[in-house]
């Protein structure tokens, strides 16, 4: 080996436990994901067969292709539903508590931050997530998460608004200052 | 030759140092994309699509293609360093790579690794110089009907070829159809599946739902796994290259067989896993010394290597010269494409030479600069993976958001990345796959308007995709083809009775 080898370790203290318990089954997701779409696929088919399904003089009407494409999607879901429930293999678990606690860890903060964006803005939507995310998720030094925070949101910025155009939606502290 | 002349052309357009920097900017970022976990190929370039916005087409799409070859380069740094697939295709990688490096022989693997990515594309790369001119001037006699059949081949053949469960499969392709058609009907005019919002008004676009389903979708399934990576990240010396260089006549049979299979099953859509899958099988199969795969055979690295490579870059080919794209990946360039004003198919080659052909002429030099990038950079990029995923994970949030966003202005975007998000998150888990619905949404309203075109046309007559000896071969291998599975096992009966003693 050379002398320019270098080792890269990386832990995950919080990694999920392997013998956590199932939350839900594979199998029961797919019957909720299958009734769903057909639901889905009834809203829409309504929709179309109000709009037009008929042919008219310049040929079909505008609800005709979707119309049909509805009709197979609820057929496929009826089938997926059915055979959810037919299947004899054992169930395996969807998710397990210890994964979806660390999905959440990620999942709740997103939504966060698209709240956020809406009302202050994207840049201190982003900058109040990649810090929080760090500091309470990550666990990561306080200083550390705020600089990579701060230093990030600001090439955002810079690369976006700035350089090439391209404009983010703003709140009240972009206003302040000016932008 | 015309192509070569056009080809030489393409690398004039190219070798201005503004180009040529985009395309190392795009390396880079494509390699960064390829190692970090959570991302990958298709959702790399879905991410950094809206830096490209402002940009001229040609520029934008050396440096998404850029993009895209680092991803492809990047997944075989994880995989062989760290045994962690970047991407389903780079899981046959694993089998010989991972023992490689652990015996110390790592920087012999990535060699070969990034050597054979280049000869796979390179060959895919040839292929498309010289096929994709053919077929899009063949395509330009192309109507209504005819596209109609081709886009019914491309959804057939996913239903009847695809190794998920047929009504998933069926499932994904429909709801891709019907979330293209929400929004004004090109056609008439007409309002649909709208139900008076207006936020749907403007349809769904594609590449909001591409950001959520891939980018924001993989990140809550990463965080699911363990994190933990343990490897050694071995600079490569020159003297290695050559070493593994010099050997590589030797391979010639395995390189070339798996190029041929990469071509092949690149052009048919979705084809880069079974690519290298098959590739790798097939060279085990006609190795001597079966036993020895599996404990770190550099042949392991260089067949699943080449061949998914090829595929890779060969599902560019019917993209360009049909429209019709033949990966995820090629999918979202080609929603590229829509967003910077041009639009694919054959006409492309007649009305914009020069962005086809600096497209191919990058695919060349992308490789090369690419194959040299990675060559000397490895121990850099392997570090990347010490940064902790709780800085990654939002970082990436905050741009699959920026990216959602750029597109068409609006905040209900970002929501609805959120809701692709969730929708990719539980699709992937119950084995829907994602890329029949990628699909369907960019070709949905082009398909829908082929077919409404052909019925106005016929005056509603369905035989009109059975009108003439091409039409009606296209569309009847597309019926075949979604009837594949039924007809595979009726003729293997058939066999079995002209055969009964053998088998």
């Amino acid at each position: 080996m050379s002398d320019t080898d270098i080792e890269i370790i990386v832990d995950d203290p919080t990694a999920p436990e392997d013998d956590s318990p199932a939350v839900t089954s594979g199998r029961a997701v797919d019957a909720v994901v299958s009734l769903l779409l057909l639901a889905l696929a009834m809203t829409l088919g309504y929709d179309n067969w109000r709009t037009g399904i008929a042919w008219d003089a310049t040929g079909p009407q505008p609800g005709y292709f979707p119309f049909y494409l509805s009709v197979v999607l609820a057929g496929a879901s009826l089938y997926g539903l059915l055979a959810a429930f037919l299947s004899r293999k054992a169930a395996e678990p969807f998710v397990t508590r210890a994964q979806i606690r660390r999905v959440m860890a990620v999942f709740v903060p997103t939504l966060l931050f698209c709240l956020v964006t809406q009302f202050l803005g994207l840049y201190v939507a982003s900058f109040l997530l990649i810090g929080g995310f760090m500091r309470f998720v990550g666990k990561i030094a306080l200083w550390k998460s705020l600089l990579t925070a701060f230093v990030f949101t600001a090439i955002m910025f810079v690369t976006f608004d700035i350089m090439f155009d391209v404009i983010m939606p703003k709140g009240p502290l972009e206003a302040a200052l000016g932008y | 030759m015309e192509a070569f002349g056009l080809l030489l052309h393409g690398f004039a357009v190219l070798l201005t140092w503004k180009t040529l920097a985009l395309m190392m900017l795009g390396l880079v970022l494509g390699i960064f994309v390829g190692v970090l976990p959570g991302l990958g190929g298709p959702n790399g370039v879905a991410i950094l699509l809206p830096l490209t916005f402002t940009m001229d087409p040609t520029s934008a799409i050396v440096m998404l293609s850029c993009i895209y070859w680092g991803a492809l380069f990047g997944g075989a740094i994880t995989s062989i360093l760290f045994n962690i697939p970047g991407e389903a295709w780079s899981v046959a990688t694993t089998f010989d790579g991972y023992p490689m490096a652990q015996q110390g022989r790592a920087a012999e693997a990535l060699t070969a690794a990034f050597t054979s990515s280049f000869i796979g594309s390179l060959a895919a790369v040839l292929l498309i110089t010289f096929l994709a001119p053919l077929i899009s001037s063949f395509a330009l006699k192309f109507g209504p009907p005819e596209f109609f059949a081709v886009y019914l081949l491309t959804f057939c053949s996913f239903v009847g070829l695809g190794r998920e469960a047929k009504h998933k499969t069926v499932i994904s392709m429909t709801l891709g159809l019907l979330l293209a058609g929400i929004g004004m009907d090109t056609v008439s005019g007409q309002l649909r599946m709208t139900f008076g919002s207006s936020e749907l008004l403007r349809g769904i676009n594609f590449l909001v739902a591409v950001i959520g389903l891939f980018g924001i979708s993989e990140i809550l399934l990463t965080m699911e796994e363990r994190l933990a990576l343990r490897g050694h990240a071995a600079a490569i010396s020159l003297r290695v290259v050559l070493s593994v260089w010099k050997d590589l006549p030797k391979y010639w049979m395995t390189l070339l067989r798996s190029s041929v299979i990469g071509c092949w099953l690149g052009i048919t859509p979705g084809g880069a896993i079974a690519a290298s899958f098959m590739g790798y099988n097939l060279a085990k199969r006609f190795a001597k010394d079966q036993d020895s795969f599996g404990k770190g055979r550099i042949e392991g690295v260089f067949a699943p290597e080449t061949a998914a490579h090829a595929s890779g870059t060969s599902a560019l080919l019917p993209m360009l010269a049909l429209g019709i794209p033949g990966s995820g990946t090629a999918a979202i360039l080609l929603g590229g494409l829509m967003v910077w004003g041009l639009n694919p198919g054959p006409l492309l080659f007649v009305e914009h030479k020069d962005f086809v052909w600096g497209l191919i002429a990058s695919m060349y030099l992308g490789n090369v600069v690419g194959l040299v990038l990675v060559l000397t950079t490895v121990p850099v990029f392997a570090s990347v993976l010490r940064v902790p995923f709780a800085a990654v994970a939002p970082m990436i949030v905050v741009s699959c958001a920026i990216g959602a966003y750029a597109i068409q202005n609006a905040m209900f975007d970002i929501w609805l990345m959120l809701g692709f998000g969730v929708v990719g998150y539980v699709f992937k888990k119950i084995g829907i796959p994602l890329a029949p619905l990628t699909l369907a949404l960019v070709l949905g309203s082009r398909a829908e308007d082929a077919f409404r075109l052909s019925m106005i046309g016929s005056g509603g007559d369905i035989k009109v995709f059975w009108s003439n000896y091409l039409v009606g071969s296209i569309t009847t291998l597309a019926i075949a083809l979604l009837f594949w599975p039924l007809i595979d096992k009726g003729l293997g009966g058939v066999r079995l009775l002209w055969q009964p003693g053998k088998v």
